[in-house]
C-alpha cells in the first residue's frame, strides 16, 4: 500500500528552478509493497515534494506528521479543478486544509488498478460535476477508516469518535490522537461499504472562497510545465508536418543539415512529417526550418475557406438537414405569420493558441515506452503512447505535466504519437518534442465553421409564435469520432438547444420551434475548442432574440423574460445580470461617450448563465468593452472565487474570437501562423468583469465554459444598442462600426 | 567562453551567438521560468528584465547582450518569491495555467519601477502579454494591490488563505 515517491525525486535544480530527475529504484526494489505491477521503470514526475506515508485508500494519503495528500485524476489546466476535487475530498475527510497536497496517479496505474480513480479525461466542465460524488465518498471512506483505527486503538467503539481538522476526538473521554498516528492501522482495515455524504448546507471548506493549491510555484518560475521538463540524456526535437491536411512527405534531404552544430538525427515521422533531433530546440527548430523537404500536397492542396463559405451557404437552405429540435409547425406557421424576420450569421474556425505550444517527452526502449506530457486526457494519451509504439500498454506509461492551457486541445493526443514515433528512432534517449507556434496553429484541432440563417414570426402583437433555425457546417464528432453519428445525424451540434434535459436546454417557450442542421464538412480537422457549440448556437439565438425584441418594439430584457416564464433557472440568471448591471437606467457615459447594454442568456453544461454587457463606440467607429456583469447558477459552487475567475477567463477566450479571430485556409493550409495574425483579447480590450454567483443547489453544473457563450452576443447587442448596426459574420474586428 | 549576468552571477554559455537569450536562459542555463510562447516577440511569456526593463528574450539574439547587462529572469527576481508583485500576485491568486505569468510579473515590475502609481491607461499600455486563460482582470488588481501599498484587501476578492506552514506543490 505504501506509495512513496521520496526516491523517485533525487533532487531539484534549485537555483534554476527547474525538475531535475534521477533513477530511483522503486518501492518494490526496497521491500516495500507497491500497488502490482504499476511501478515503471521510470521515475514519475509527482505533484509534490514531500515524503510518502500509508495510502488510506487510493484517494487519501496520511503521512505520520499528519500531511494529507489527495490524488486528482482530472488536469489541472488552469481551471482550478486540482483545488477544487481537495477541497471535495478533504470536505468530507476533515482534515487540516493547510496540510493538503495533491499528486495525479498515472494513466498505468490507473489501468493496473481496474480504473480505481475513474475517469482522467478532462473537458466538457466535468473535472467537479462528474466526479463529485466518488471523491467526496472517497474522503468520506478515508475519515470513516481514520476514526475506526483511532476508536480500535482505545478499545472504544467508532460511533463514540468524531474528526475535525486532523484530530479524531473520543468524545466520552476527551482522549485525542491524530490522522497521522492512526494512518497505517487505517489502511489495513475493510472497507466500509456505505458512507453518508453531508448536505452542502453543511460544508465548511467546499463552497468557500479558498486559494488555490497551485499558485506559489507560477509566480517564482518553479511550477514544471511539459515544456520545461529535463531528463538526464535528453535531446530536443522540432518538426514540421505537411501543411496541407491530409498530405504527405515525399521526401528530405538530411545532408542539407547534418552537419549543423548539435543536430544528431534526422527522422521521418509517420507519413506527413519530419523532425530534426538536436542538443538544443533552437538547433532542432533552426535545422528543420533549413530542412530542404518535398511534400505530396494531397487531395485538399486546392482547398480555401473562401470557396467552403458556398457549401456553407447552400446549407442553409438545403432541403436535407438533421432535425435537432422540432415541436408544434414551426414552417407553416412561419408562412402566415403577420411579420418575419430572416438573418444569417457565421462563426468561423478558430485555434486554441493555448500559450504553451504542444509538446511531449518520449523514452523508447524495446521494452518499455514511456511519455511525459502536458495532456487533458492521460488514458487516451496512454492508449496512443501503445499504439505507436507497438509494446504492449501494460510496458507503456504516461506521467501527466501541469498543461500550459487545455482548452479542449490536449484532449487529443497527435502531438504524443509523434514524440513516441521519434523516440523510437533513439532508443533510450529521452526525446522532448516542442512544436513551434506556427506549426501549432497550423496543425490544430480547430473550432468548427458554422453558418445560421434564422427566422422569427411575429404575430400582431408583436409576439414570437414561430421560429426556424437552421445551422449550416461542420461536425466535430463527424470528423474525430464518425462511429458515433446517430444516422449521420451529430446530436453535438445542437448543444445548449434541447428539449428540457439537465445538460443544455433551449429555454424560450416557443409554439412551433425548428431547429436543424445541414452536415457540410470542410477539409479542415475540427476539435473540442472551450464551450463547442455553445459558443456560436448562444451567439445566434441570441443576437436574433434581440433582432426580435426590436422588430418587435419590445424591451430585449422583457421580451425574453416573456418567453422564459416556463424556464426559472434562465430566468433568474438573466434578472440577476440586469439588475446588477442597472437594466433600465441609462449607464454613466464614459469619456464623453453614451454606453450601451446588452443581453444573453444560456443553459450548457449543466449551468444556467447569463451577461449584462456595456460597451461604447466612438463616431470614428472604435469600440470599448466597459464591464460586463455575468450572473451563474451552477447548482453548487465548490469554489466562488475561482468561478469568478473561470467567468472572466471564458469571457476573454471568447471575446477573442469573436472579435478578432478567424482561422482561413488557402490552398489547403492554415493562413494564420502566429498571434499577430490570430490576435487574442489583451488588456487594453479586456472589460472589467462583475460575476454573481448564485448557486441554487439539486444539482451539480460546470464551469470552466458556459459562460463563454454568452460574452460575444451580449457584447454585439451592446453593440447595436450603441450604433443601430447588427454584427452577423464573425468576427467584428475587420468591420466598420462607424454608423451604417 | 561568452558571458551573461543573469540573476547576480556571471555564468557562462557555449550558444551560438545567433541563439535567442530565450533559449540560452532555457536550454542552456535551465532557467526554464523563462517561457516560449510565439517567437515573435508578440506574446511576452519570454519577459525577463535587462538592467530593469521588460525586454521580450526570443527575438533577442545571445551576441546582442552585453556581459555587463543585469539580467533578471522570474527565478532571480527574489530568493524567496517574495518580491511585492508575488506577493501581491499570490494574494489575489492570479494565475490559471501559469504559463504566461513569469512575463507578466516580469512586466509589472518594469511598469511598476517605471510608474510607481500606474492609471488604467498605463497598464493597458504596459502589460501588453497575452492570456489565454484570461487572467488579466486579476492582473490589473493585483499591480493595483501593490501600487496602493500592498494591501490585498483593495481588491476585495476576499480570498481565504491558508497557513503560511502549508506544504507548497508541485
Amino acid at each position: 500500500m505504501d506509495t512513496t515517491r521520496r526516491d523517485f525525486l533525487t533532487g531539484w535544480g534549485a537555483a534554476a528552478g527547474s525538475l531535475v530527475v534521477g533513477f530511483g529504484t522503486s518501492p518494490a526494489a526496497q521491500g516495500q509493497t507497491a500497488s502490482p505491477g504499476t511501478w515503471p521503470s521510470m521515475p514519475p514526475i509527482a505533484m509534490q515534494r514531500i515524503e510518502g506515508g500509508p495510502e488510506v485508500n487510493a484517494w487519501v494519503v496520511v503521512q505520520p506528521d499528519d500531511r494529507v495528500i489527495v490524488r486528482i485524476a482530472r488536469s489541472e489546466m488552469g481551471q482550478g479543478t486540482l483545488t477544487g476535487l481537495a477541497q471535495l475530498v478533504c470536505e468530507e475527510l476533515e482534515c487540516d486544509w493547510s496540510k493538503v497536497t495533491t499528486e495525479y496517479p498515472t494513466p498505468g496505474q490507473n489501468l493496473a488498478r481496474n480504473r480505481v480513480w475513474g475517469n482522467f479525461a478532462t473537458g466538457g466542465s466535468r473535472g467537479i460535476r462528474e466526479s463529485h460524488d466518488y471523491v467526496r465518498k472517497a474522503g468520506a471512506v478515508a475519515r470513516t477508516l481514520l476514526v475506526q483505527a483511532a476508536a480500535q486503538s482505545w478499545g472504544v467503539s467508532a460511533t463514540e469518535c468524531e474528526a475535525a481538522q486532523s484530530v479524531i476526538t473520543h468524545r466520552p473521554t476527551g482522549r485525542t490522537t491524530t490522522f497521522g498516528k492512526v494512518a497505517a492501522a487505517a489502511a489495513a482495515l475493510p472497507v466500509p461499504s456505505e458512507v453518508t455524504l453531508k448536505d452542502p448546507k453543511e460544508w465548511k471548506l467546499a463552497g468557500k472562497r479558498m486559494a488555490r493549491l497551485d499558485t506559489v510555484d507560477k509566480t517564482t518560475g518553479a511550477q514544471v510545465f511539459g515544456m520545461d521538463l529535463k531528463l538526464p540524456g535528453m535531446l530536443c526535437a522540432a518538426i514540421r508536418a505537411c501543411p496541407v491536411f491530409g498530405g504527405q512527405l515525399k521526401g528530405f534531404d538530411a545532408a542539407a543539415v547534418a552537419k549543423r552544430r548539435g543536430v544528431r538525427h534526422v527522422v521521418q515521422v509517420g507519413n506527413n512529417a519530419v523532425a530534426v533531433v538536436a542538443d538544443t530546440w533552437w538547433q532542432a527548430r533552426t535545422a528543420v526550418e533549413a530542412l530542404p523537404i518535398e511534400w505530396d500536397l494531397g487531395p485538399n492542396a486546392q482547398a480555401n475557406s473562401k470557396e467552403f463559405l458556398a457549401q456553407l451557404q447552400a446549407g442553409l437552405s438545403a432541403d436535407k438537414a438533421a432535425v435537432g429540435l422540432s415541436q408544434g409547425q414551426a414552417l407553416a406557421t412561419l408562412e402566415s405569420s403577420a411579420r418575419v424576420v430572416e438573418s444569417t450569421y457565421g462563426y468561423p474556425h478558430q485555434h486554441h493558441a493555448t500559450m504553451e505550444v504542444m509538446n511531449a517527452t518520449a523514452r523508447w526502449t524495446p521494452q518499455r515506452c514511456e511519455v511525459w506530457t502536458p495532456t487533458q486526457n492521460g488514458e487516451a494519451a496512454l492508449a496512443a503512447t501503445a499504439a505507436a509504439c507497438g509494446l504492449p500498454i501494460g510496458q507503456c506509461e504516461v506521467y501527466k505535466l501541469h498543461l500550459g492551457g487545455g482548452f479542449g486541445r490536449r484532449g487529443q493526443t497527435d502531438w504524443v504519437r509523434q514524440a513516441v514515433l521519434i523516440a523510437k528512432e533513439v532508443p533510450g534517449v529521452p526525446i522532448k518534442l516542442i512544436w513551434s507556434r506556427e506549426e501549432d496553429m497550423t496543425h490544430g484541432a480547430y473550432h468548427p465553421v458554422t453558418q445560421c440563417k434564422l427566422r422569427g414570426g411575429l404575430d400582431a402583437q408583436g409576439r414570437l409564435t414561430s421560429l426556424h433555425m437552421r445551422i449550416s457546417g461542420q461536425s466535430i464528432i463527424a470528423g474525430l469520432a464518425p462511429q458515433n453519428l446517430r444516422d449521420g445525424k451529430d446530436p453535438a451540434v445542437f448543444q445548449g438547444m434541447n428539449v428540457g434535459g439537465t445538460e443544455g436546454s433551449f429555454g424560450y417557450d416557443i409554439a412551433d420551434l425548428l431547429i436543424d442542421h445541414a452536415m457540410r464538412n470542410p477539409h479542415v480537422p475540427p476539435g473540442f475548442w472551450r464551450g463547442v457549440n455553445l459558443n456560436q448556437n448562444t451567439l445566434y439565438l441570441e443576437c436574433f432574440m434581440d433582432e426580435l425584441a426590436f422588430a418587435a418594439r419590445r424591451d430585449p430584457l422583457a421580451f425574453r423574460r416573456e418567453l422564459l416564464a416556463k424556464s426559472p433557472r434562465h430566468l433568474a440568471v438573466l434578472n440577476a445580470a440586469a439588475a446588477k448591471a442597472g437594466w433600465g437606467t441609462p449607464a454613466p457615459k464614459v469619456a464623453g461617450l453614451d454606453v450601451h447594454r446588452g443581453l444573453a442568456v444560456a443553459h450548457g453544461f449543466g449551468s444556467f448563465v447569463a451577461a449584462c454587457a456595456e460597451v461604447s463606440v466612438s463616431p470614428t467607429g472604435s469600440l470599448k468593452m466597459h464591464r460586463i456583469v455575468a450572473a451563474v447558477d451552477c447548482g453548487h459552487a465548490v469554489n466562488p472565487q475561482q468561478i469568478e475567475a473561470q467567468v472572466e477567463g471564458s469571457f476573454a477566450f471568447g471575446l477573442s474570437a469573436a472579435l478578432f479571430g478567424t482561422i482561413t485556409t488557402r490552398n489547403g493550409a492554415v493562413e494564420q501562423k502566429n498571434f499577430d495574425t490570430y490576435p487574442p483579447v489583451r488588456m487594453a480590450h479586456m472589460p472589467k468583469v462583475e460575476t454573481v454567483v448564485m448557486p441554487s443547489g439539486g444539482f451539480w453544473g460546470g464551469v470552466g465554459e458556459p459562460t463563454i457563450a454568452v460574452a460575444a452576443p451580449a457584447v454585439l447587442n451592446a453593440i447595436f444598442a450603441a450604433k443601430g448596426r447588427r454584427i452577423r459574420q464573425m468576427p467584428v474586428g475587420t468591420q466598420s462600426l462607424r454608423r451604417a | 567562453m561568452p558571458t551573461l549576468h543573469v540573476n547576480g552571477k556571471i555564468v557562462t554559455h557555449d550558444a551560438e551567438p545567433d541563439t535567442p537569450l530565450l533559449w540560452v536562459l532555457r536550454d542552456h542555463l535551465n532557467l526554464t521560468g523563462t517561457k516560449y510562447g510565439c517567437g515573435v516577440a508578440q506574446c511576452g511569456a519570454c519577459t525577463v528584465l535587462v538592467d530593469g526593463v521588460a525586454t521580450r528574450t526570443c527575438v533577442l539574439p545571445v551576441s546582442s547582450v552585453g556581459a555587463a547587462q543585469k539580467i533578471t529572469t522570474i527565478e532571480g527576481l527574489s530568493p524567496d518569491g517574495q518580491h511585492p508583485v508575488q506577493k501581491a500576485w499570490v494574494a489575489l491568486d492570479v494565475p490559471q495555467c501559469g504559463f504566461c505569468q513569469s512575463g507578466m510579473i516580469l512586466a509589472a515590475v518594469s511598469l511598476l519601477k517605471q510608474k510607481p502609481k500606474p492609471t488604467d491607461a498605463d497598464i493597458d499600455t504596459a502589460m501588453t502579454n497575452i492570456c489565454r486563460c484570461g487572467t488579466y482582470n486579476r492582473v490589473r488588481a493585483a499591480i493595483k494591490v501593490v501600487a496602493q501599498g500592498g494591501d490585498p484587501k483593495v481588491a476585495s476578492l476576499n480570498i481565504e488563505h491558508r497557513g503560511a506552514t502549508a506544504p507548497r506543490q508541485g
